[in-house]
């Protein structure tokens, strides 16, 4: 059931994409993060540009295979997971 | 039911011919159009904006809009309906969304139309950016009073009382 080299494409948007400096990126899931907070906290690790995307991570929206999800929402089998700010359309 | 995500402009009274083309049952079509304001909240008249870049995630922008139409027309009767929005850089003056709703009479197609933006703006992932005079550019924040009116909505379930 745990795929210990599980691939996931993470996309960033607005704002999210420009402190991290990438619009995408293909990442192996390590096998503890298993859920949307575990990501975040586990991308905070990953350096300072993350840590400014993510400075207050209860902004940041999160959406897994084009639909939003909650910070609890397990990953299990998702392809793509995205970031971005509370969105501003219309 | 359709919906279309693109960087030109639309023509209002086409839209609404080609929606209606043919059709005797509908008696009544509302028409929402979201245009470019030069001034807002925090920008200042005496600075207003010089253009506006609308970025979004192509798939989910079609498939999310697509929801919120599909659960529009199981709240209410509509005879059809259509969201278009616009992506890109516009200038102030310009359409950016237009929501067309239409049912045999005005009170399903006045509210599902309203229904349709309020969701539109708190789930729809678009995002804008503001440039100045200068040429800067500023990410628009997300207002509390469109979520406020997105949930009101949903406001007679104790189950949305959550936060």
């Amino acid at each position: 059931m745990t795929d210990a080299s599980k691939r996931v494409k993470l996309l960033y948007f607005a704002w999210v994409r420009e402190k991290i400096g990438r619009a995408e990126e293909e990442i192996a899931l390590p096998p503890a993060v298993t859920t949307i907070a575990d990501l975040v906290g586990w991308l905070r690790q990953r350096g300072p540009e993350f840590q400014a995307a993510f400075a207050k991570p209860e902004v940041v929206r999160a959406a897994i295979d084009q639909r939003h999800v909650k910070p609890a929402s397990p990953i299990a089998g998702a392809r793509e997971i995205a970031f971005f700010p509370p969105v501003t359309g219309g | 039911m359709s919906v279309r995500v693109q960087q030109e402009n639309f023509d209002v009274g086409a839209e609404l011919a080609a929606l209606s083309k043919g059709r005797t049952d509908i008696g009544a079509i509302v028409t929402f159009t979201g245009t470019v304001r030069a001034t807002s909240e925090g920008v200042p008249i005496s600075a207003p904006i010089s253009a506006m870049t609308l970025e979004h995630y192509p798939g989910m922008t079609e498939a999310e809009l697509a929801r919120i139409e599909e659960e529009a027309n199981a709240r209410w009767p509509l005879l059809a309906s259509l969201i278009v929005h616009r992506t890109g850089r516009l200038e102030p003056g310009e359409n950016i969304v237009l929501v067309v709703t239409a049912s045999a009479h005005r009170q399903a197609a006045f509210e599902a139309a309203e229904f349709l933006m309020d969701f539109l703006k708190t789930r729809a992932p678009f995002w804008k950016k503001e440039s100045g005079p200068a040429g800067h550019g500023k990410w628009v924040d997300a207002r509390e009073c469109d979520t406020g009116a997105s949930e009101r909505w949903t406001r007679p379930h104790p189950s949305t009382h959550n936060h």
